[in-house]
């Protein structure tokens, strides 16, 4: 019995977690799936009825909106994030002097909450007192940037706090990729007489890709749990215009008791976000196993 | 007496591909042992199944007369050294010395005194209170082994313990570690990639390959009679030099003809080895290759050969020449007056020769 | 890369470079306002008095400061029909947090101890299944949680908030660890196994020891997420057990009265600033936790 004990402690200390994570994980997900087969609303019925949970899902404008802003959102969130903490990575390259204040500057958003980043942008975006009082207290009396109360725009403002709050992460990913290129590479390179723009653009970026990777499935994984932002930032409106799906979900689970509903849109969300991290991790998982 | 260290028909097996094929080894008190084979062999999986660390597909093995096949590491009264020193980071040299016995709950002043035993006997009673990251690495070196001393096993187990070091750190340790053998009558099992120590360490040789037992024997027997080509050319260096040959019946004992480059083959006699099949590898170690003029007595055959390569290495000098379609290597004077592409006159002494089967690889004689 | 040694030695002053420069730092130095502004703003309104947000601009500094809006903040300010500031849903965070932090950080390690060093058949397959936990989006369990926890009789609890947030905090702590203890040779597990010691022995004495780094990263990693989380505060909390987020929003999206955008900001920066210090003391450590969270995962 003791020598059983002592032979299995490693699995038996791993044994809960795992437990755990079969069920709250694995079981969870698979009872967010059967429900969604069913025609639960306020209580869940385990009935399986087929998709007409998906059929109301994508027939709902609200969900159509949230859909399709959740594409817009991501998008543009994605590629100025990238784009913006690249360019902010390759500036910090060059042998700046006050590089370590600067970063620190570039990257405290991302220690705070969602919820204060939302807050802070609601504030400076309002049109009653915000930028656009001030630029019109400039003299700039026809100066209109009511973005966050125009359903039309809105969601740009989601875009816009969500960059903020982001891009000093990705040009940390990519100023440790810059850094951890082979330095002799580099070296040969100048010695060739490489210009230091090509040495970027044919060297070092190339280089980076699996960074890019890493840079890409991080920032859609964040806009596809963006949940926080839009609450603090817009509440979803004006209407429903800044709604994403992980605020349809909510607003369905806990506010509207549509279970069913609430579980198709989060199985939805759990599918774009496996197209993604899926290969990924597949891949990953691949090449640290050779 | 039983054997220190016996193992049986011991089998191991990672999923389907196996690491280790019916291994039998047996080896007395006060023994030398030492695996010796190329990497992958299967040695180090060997010496961690010996350890207890890794479970046996089957097979049994005893430890100083004790069954010990299912019995966990720390109650076979063995003591290991690692390839890299496995020191513990955050302890101090003489903690890691201790930790064994503070485990086992050994009692505070005993602990005490063995601890500076072993500093005193390793000469490193000024490191106790140092972490092993301001160690150098033959101090890392010296704690691991003390750490293995300290508590005084039925077998010590070493797996590469000197290939971290440089080159002449390593001999030095080496020396070292032959000392301590002799010094402490201790049963010893040693894992090695490097022939050169396990010649000079060894009182048993077992050479693997691919998880199989090639040979087992002593350095002696190893390096005279190889039982195939592998043992052959891993055993020595330069390596022994292996040339096909075709032999023939003569009044006066074997003909061995070797093809020579650009001549007529050389033709050896063997007194001693008879009814040889007519295709044979010839296995001559090099040093029985010498000046014709430095070398007398009978067992010496005299042949000129072109030399194709000369290289000086201060002791002697290696003359490389084609024999049989192969690189042969002769030991010559260091101060012998062979030159590239000169004809020289090469003294063949085989009362050492090896012959094996081309097709098995075998050894024959 | 050195840029500097592009140019060689003696060739004068080159005025294009000099330029160039400058440019440089201008418009890294426009980025760093960009970054700024938002905290600029929030503390400065947070010092001035309603009439003078109301009268004033967004960025100019406050005629007069006074710290009216931060006490209330604190401690008037209402979330609902409540009106106690942030004060109680400060310790709601801090009660939720630390536990919450002490609890994940301590079972992620010895999971990563077991995978990394006492690897056995399906070890591996279990890691990957637990990673995979780290990805997915929290709505697909959120609704069997609300009921799990009710069943348990953990629904609105803060014990109900802790179980959430180390359930869901594992796959991340498991990685940390594992990832710090593979870079470990397996050898010192062999060394000590020899030496006499079991499973727990080896962790507490050898790798414990060893973890000050990855503890440092895994707890300032596990704060932050936990401390900022709103959608598990929000979803399993209930009047008087919600964390400081879920609090703040209540507070800036509180319909009733005057709209206080001055006490808005001294919330918000309350509710940031554990996550900020941390951030500003140990910044390196936290710098780490993000890339490790990501480029290994």
């Amino acid at each position: 019995m003791f020598k059983w004990l002592e032979e299995n402690t490693p699995k038996l200390v791993l044994a809960p977690s795992f437990i755990a994570v079969l069920i709250f994980v694995y079981g969870f997900i698979a009872w967010t799936a059967w429900v969604s087969l069913t025609r639960s609303r306020l209580l869940p019925k385990y009935d399986i009825v087929g998709t007409i949970q998906y059929e109301r899902l994508f027939s709902s404008p609200r969900w159509d909106t949230a859909f399709s802003n959740l594409f817009v959102f991501g998008f543009l969130f994605i590629v100025i994030a990238m784009i913006l903490g690249l360019i902010l990575a390759i500036l910090l390259d060059q042998n700046i002097r006050t590089e370590g204040a600067l970063r620190t500057i570039y990257l405290y958003p991302m220690a705070l909450s969602m919820i204060v980043t939302g807050t802070a942008w609601k504030w400076i975006l309002n049109p009653g007192l915000g930028l656009e009082a001030m630029v019109r207290g400039w003299g700039f009396e026809d100066f209109t940037f009511d973005w966050l109360v125009n359903p039309d725009m809105a969601i740009y403002t989601i875009v816009l706090a969500a960059i903020w709050q982001s891009s000093g992460f990705v040009m940390a990913l990519f100023l440790a990729g810059l850094r951890s290129v082979d330095e002799e590479v580099i070296k040969a390179a100048q010695v060739d007489g490489i210009p230091t723009w090509r040495v970027y653009t044919a060297i070092i970026i190339p280089s980076m890709a699996p960074i890019f990777l890493s840079a890409f499935i991080v920032l859609s994984h964040l806009a596809i749990k963006s949940f926080d932002l839009v609450i603090a930032l817009t509440g979803g409106g004006p209407g429903y215009a800044t709604d994403l799906p992980a605020t349809y979900m909510y607003a369905m689970a806990f506010s509207r008791g549509d279970i069913g509903q609430a579980a198709s849109s989060a199985m939805v969300m759990m599918l774009v976000v496996f197209t993604i991290v899926v290969p990924y991790l597949y891949s990953e998982l691949r090449s640290k196993d050779g | 007496m039983a054997p220190i260290l016996e193992i049986n028909n011991l089998f191991k097996n990672y999923g389907s591909v196996e690491i280790l094929k019916d291994i039998n080894i047996s080896i007395e008190k006060g023994d030398f042992l030492v695996l010796v084979g190329p990497s992958g062999c299967g040695k180090s999986t060997l010496l961690n199944c010996i350890a207890g660390l890794e479970p046996i597909t089957s097979g049994q093995m005893n430890i100083g007369g004790d069954d010990m096949t299912f019995v966990s590491p720390k109650d076979r009264d063995i003591a290991m050294v690692f390839q890299s020193y496995a020191l513990y980071p955050t302890m101090t040299v003489a903690k890691n010395i201790t930790f064994g016995m503070k485990v086992r709950g050994v009692e505070q002043d005993v602990q005490d005194r063995k601890l500076a035993e072993v500093a005193k006997q390793l000469q490193m009673e000024n490191l106790l209170n140092r972490k092993p990251g301001q160690l150098s690495g033959g101090q890392r070196q010296r704690v691991a082994m003390g750490r293995a001393l300290v508590r005084d096993p039925k077998l010590f187990l070493f797996d590469e313990p000197l290939s971290n070091l440089d080159a002449k750190l390593r001999v030095e340790m080496r020396t070292e570690i032959k000392a301590l053998h002799q010094r402490l009558g201790a049963s010893m099992v040693y894992v090695t990639h490097d022939q050169i120590e396990a010649m000079t360490l060894a009182t048993k040789i077992v050479v693997m390959k691919g998880g199989v037992i090639q040979q087992m024997g002593t350095p002696a027997e190893i390096y005279n009679t190889p039982a195939n080509l592998f043992v052959a050319d891993f055993m020595g260096s330069p390596a022994m030099n292996l040339v096909p040959a075709k032999t023939s019946k003569g009044a006066d004992g074997t003909h061995v003809e070797i093809a020579r480059n650009g001549g007529e083959p050389i033709v050896l006699t063997d007194a001693k080895n008879r009814d040889l099949p007519e295709d044979v590898i010839v296995g001559v170690r090099p040093e029985d290759i010498a000046d014709a003029d430095a070398r007398g007595g009978e067992a010496a055959q005299v042949a000129e050969c072109t030399i194709d390569i000369v290289e000086p290495a201060g002791a002697d000098t290696y003359a490389v020449m084609q024999l049989g379609g192969k690189h042969v290597t002769a030991r010559l004077h260091a101060e012998t007056n062979a030159a590239a592409g000169v004809s020289q006159r090469l003294a063949f002494d085989l009362s050492k020769v090896s012959y094996f089967d081309p097709e098995t690889g075998l050894r024959l004689n | 890369m050195a840029d500097t040694s592009f140019t060689p030695a003696g060739s004068g002053i080159n005025w294009g470079k000099i330029a160039l420069r400058w440019m440089l730092y201008v418009m890294l130095g426009l980025f760093a306002l960009f970054y700024l502004m938002p905290l600029f703003v929030m503390v400065t309104t947070s010092i001035k008095s309603l009439e003078e947000i109301r009268t004033g601009d967004l960025i100019s500094l406050p005629r007069e400061v006074t710290f009216d809006a931060w006490r209330t903040a604190w401690s008037g300010a209402c979330t609902g029909i409540q009106c106690e500031g942030v004060r109680p849903y400060f310790w709601n965070s801090v009660l939720i947090a630390i536990p919450g932090v002490a609890l994940s950080t301590l079972i992620g390690a010895m999971n990563g101890y077991v995978v990394a060093q006492w690897r056995f058949r399906g070890a591996n397959l279990i890691f990957s299944l637990m990673l995979f936990g780290c990805f997915i989006p929290f709505q697909v369990v959120l609704l069997p949680m609300a009921r799990v926890l009710g069943i348990m009789g953990m629904a609105g609890t803060i014990p109900g908030l802790i179980f959430v947030h180390v359930i869901y905090g594992l796959g991340f702590t498991t990685l940390f660890f594992r990832n710090y203890y593979v870079s470990i040779s397996p050898e010192l597990t062999k060394a000590a196994k020899v030496d006499g010691a079991g499973f727990f022995r080896i962790f507490w004495s050898i790798f414990l020891p060893l973890s000050l780094p990855i503890i440092v990263v895994t707890v300032i990693w596990q704060f932050t997420q936990i401390w900022n989380d709103f959608l598990f505060g929000v979803s399993f909390s209930q009047a008087g057990t919600q964390p400081v987020t879920v609090a703040l929003n209540n507070i800036v999206n509180s319909t009733t009265g005057v709209k206080e955008y001055n006490v808005d900001m001294a919330a918000a920066i309350i509710a940031a600033l554990p996550t900020l210090l941390v951030y500003v003391i140990a910044g390196k450590y936290f710098v780490r936790g993000l890339t490790a969270g990501s480029v290994k995962g």
